[in-house]
């Protein structure tokens, strides 16, 4: 417990220091910001636009520097993001509270997926080396290292525009009015197959990779060797080599979230999928920065969450972490 | 007293390259025979001439383009043409040359990658070794900004940091490698950190600092050396990350669009519905250009994984070559200290 006391903190300050980053990025910037980023809007500015931005940084009080960072500290702690300049007069809150739940439930369900058929992938690669298995690495290698939006482009061509197996993008049906019915969901849920399938095949490669690395080293130690020669079965054998060998993999969740939800963002782009990553290419196309910062903020807590939980589960997985030193 | 003394599993980390210092293996030594034996795992073979190619157009690309990548070439109408005798990879909707676009592109990405790739591995050993054997407070702060970068999504902190750079910054190809370097070092730190801190308490350190040896002496000659591969193994992890973000980057549009690379190439072609409409010929090109970089970099890592753990490496054999093993004497291709467990299939166990 008190390991996860200590991780909880840290994730608190890392959460500080992300928003103390957010707010002092732009007033880096060499010039005014607010001057900056009209320039650059280049004729769209409405009076709107120069009121929310300034009040987002804070141009036009008469407040020191770190009176505005306390301001923004309890605006951020109230969950008032500021006004969007592109989708004026809605608040950042509004705009990202409507895109979250489609990018939750598909990056969720396609990371556990991932997690799980790479883990298991990569087991049976381990396992079963020296075998024409092996021969998964190399391709496991490609996809490991090619951009999530390729791979999304050449699913959306193959399998949306070629075959027309699957809609070429967005999220439900736009005749289609959401509803909790069978037929909604069904859309729904052929709308989400190949963005899902885009960030499974990308994500489970690095997870194949990972386990299959760990396990190949778990299966020389003693204990496996001990197992094997008591004639345990051989999925007992698997079982007990790669009970061991997941600890890596999800102590090294951290770091690959970070990219799966990178690369989940860019894939709902290509499939103008109307979650984060699409308001993210709206925000960016519009030079919107108080929505660039609400989104780097909101995603930024949802990775520190998933965190949290891959340090809980980890403490229930390993009992030496329960132990105090 | 010197890094070939060690013979643990750190005694294959020595050997690659020949800036090691080797002084008690004068000239001949299982050092110098094992630093030959890296290129001949296939993957690293296959690795550094796919990498080798790409630097090839990286340098020459921009002088062999047979036409500017940025000029219209006929206005008679609107749609990209397919490959033809006069455009090999077809043109794009402002019938630019897709061919020429990859070309010239190839510079800006290798340019980016490795300076980035670069900065960071420069950074990652500083704050790793430092933290590693420091220890103490140092240790702590240090361990905590690089968990810290570890844990912050890089791509949204990104768009962030390139939405408010002034518009010059877009096509500074230094700048854009900084700011991604800035992002990329935090793992290298931390592996870099655990090994420093196995090393620290290595006997041959040990005795280093009872002869007296000065704290630099022992990093620079007994600590680093020893690091080596694992350093090369974060760089290109640098360079295969700052590959992939730099095509995000340009992807979303947030660098200068006409600075040619081959993330400015699919922002182009997704801003023009490339991939609903079928022309495979402008997105395809950079798209793939991209996932071989990637994955020769990865190719390479690999290779060094393996070498740095020999079990990996036992674990590529296939079965006819284990039966050989298993009938004739130990291969020579595993060096002293190294021996390998290979394991036989079930059914071949006799």
């Amino acid at each position: 417990m008190r390991v996860l006391g200590r991780r909880f903190v840290f994730y608190l300050i890392t959460a500080l220091a992300a928003i103390t980053v957010d707010f002092f990025i732009p007033r880096l910037m060499p010039g005014n910001p607010v001057e900056a980023i009209l320039a650059r809007l280049q004729g769209q500015i409405t009076p709107g636009t120069i009121k929310a931005l300034e009040a987002q940084f804070g141009v036009q009080t008469k407040e020191g520097i770190f009176g505005q960072y306390l301001q923004y500290l309890s605006n951020i702690l109230h969950g008032n993001f500021g006004i969007s300049t592109g989708y004026y007069p809605s608040t950042v809150a509004s705009v990202i509270k409507s895109a979250l739940p489609w990018t939750l439930g598909l990056v969720g369900v396609a990371t556990v997926i991932s997690f799980v058929l790479g883990t298991l992938v990569g087991v049976l690669v381990a396992w079963r080396r020296g075998s024409w298995l092996d021969n998964v690495l190399p391709a496991m290698t490609f996809f490991q290292a090619a951009p999530y939006f390729f791979v999304a482009f050449l699913a959306l061509e193959l399998f949306a525009a070629k075959l027309g197996w699957f809609p070429t993008g967005r999220a439900y049906n736009q005749l289609d009015f959401p509803a909790f019915n069978l037929s909604f969901a069904g859309d729904v849920l052929s709308h989400a197959v190949l963005p899902a399938l885009t960030i499974v095949v990308c994500s489970a490669a690095g997870w194949i990779v990972g386990m299959r690395n760990v396990m190949v080293t778990t299966m020389d130690e003693d204990y496996v060797l001990v197992a094997q020669a008591k004639g345990l079965s051989r999925n007992r054998v698997v079982w007990y080599a790669a009970r061991n060998a997941i600890l890596p993999s999800v102590s090294g969740f951290s770091l690959a979230i970070g990219f799966v939800v990178s690369g989940a963002l860019l894939t709902e782009i290509v499939f103008s999928y109307p979650g984060v990553g699409w308001i993210l290419l709206q925000a960016v196309n519009n030079r919107d920065y108080p929505l660039l910062q609400g989104i780097f903020l909101i995603i930024t807590f949802t990775v520190l969450a998933a965190n949290l939980a891959a340090d809980f589960v980890y403490v229930l997985l390993d009992p030496r972490t329960r132990q105090e030193a | 007293m010197s890094a070939s003394t060690d013979f643990g599993t750190g005694s294959a980390m020595g050997a690659p390259g020949a800036e090691v210092p080797e002084p008690a293996a004068p000239g001949t030594g299982p050092a110098r025979a094992r630093g030959f034996q890296l290129p001949r795992s296939p993957k690293i073979i296959i690795g550094l001439v796919t990498l080798a190619f790409f630097f090839v157009i990286a340098v020459i690309g921009p002088w062999i383009a047979p036409y500017a990548p940025g000029a219209s070439l006929s206005t008679t109408n609107g749609v990209p043409q397919p490959p033809s005798s006069a455009h090999w990879l077809g043109t794009t909707q402002l019938q630019q040359d897709v061919f020429s676009q990859l070309l010239v592109g190839g510079r800006s990405m290798v340019l980016v990658a490795f300076l980035s790739g670069a900065i960071a591995t420069v950074v990652s050993v500083v704050v790793g070794v430092s933290a590693g054997f420091l220890s103490g407070v140092a240790d702590d702060l240090l361990s905590m900004l690089a968990n810290f970068f570890l844990v912050l999504p890089a791509l949204p902190l990104l768009i962030v940091i390139f939405g408010f750079l002034p518009a010059s910054g877009g096509s500074n190809d230094l700048l854009i490698g900084l700011i991604i370097a800035i992002t990329g070092w935090a793992w290298g730190a931390r592996v870099l950190r655990a090994q420093t801190l196995s090393l620290r308490t290595r006997d041959y350190v040990d005795s280093a600092r009872l002869v007296g040896e000065r704290t630099w002496r022992i990093i620079g000659h007994e600590i680093l050396p020893n690091l080596l591969p694992i350093v090369a193994s974060s760089f290109l992890f640098t360079v295969l990350y700052a590959v992939g973000t730099y095509t995000a980057m340009a992807f979303l549009g947030l660098v200068n669009p006409v600075h040619w690379s081959w993330g400015t190439m699919l922002f182009w072609a997704q801003s023009a519905n490339a991939e609903i409409s079928g022309y495979w010929w402008w997105y395809l090109p950079p798209g793939l250009a991209v996932a071989f970089l990637g994955t020769s970099l990865a190719l390479l890592n690999f290779g060094i994984d393996e070498f740095i753990n020999p079990r990996l490496r036992a674990a590529g054999l296939t079965r006819k070559r284990v039966k050989r093993y298993a009938a004739g004497p130990v291969p020579r291709r595993f060096p002293l200290g190294l021996t390998p467990v290979v394991r036989l299939r079930e059914g071949e166990r006799s």
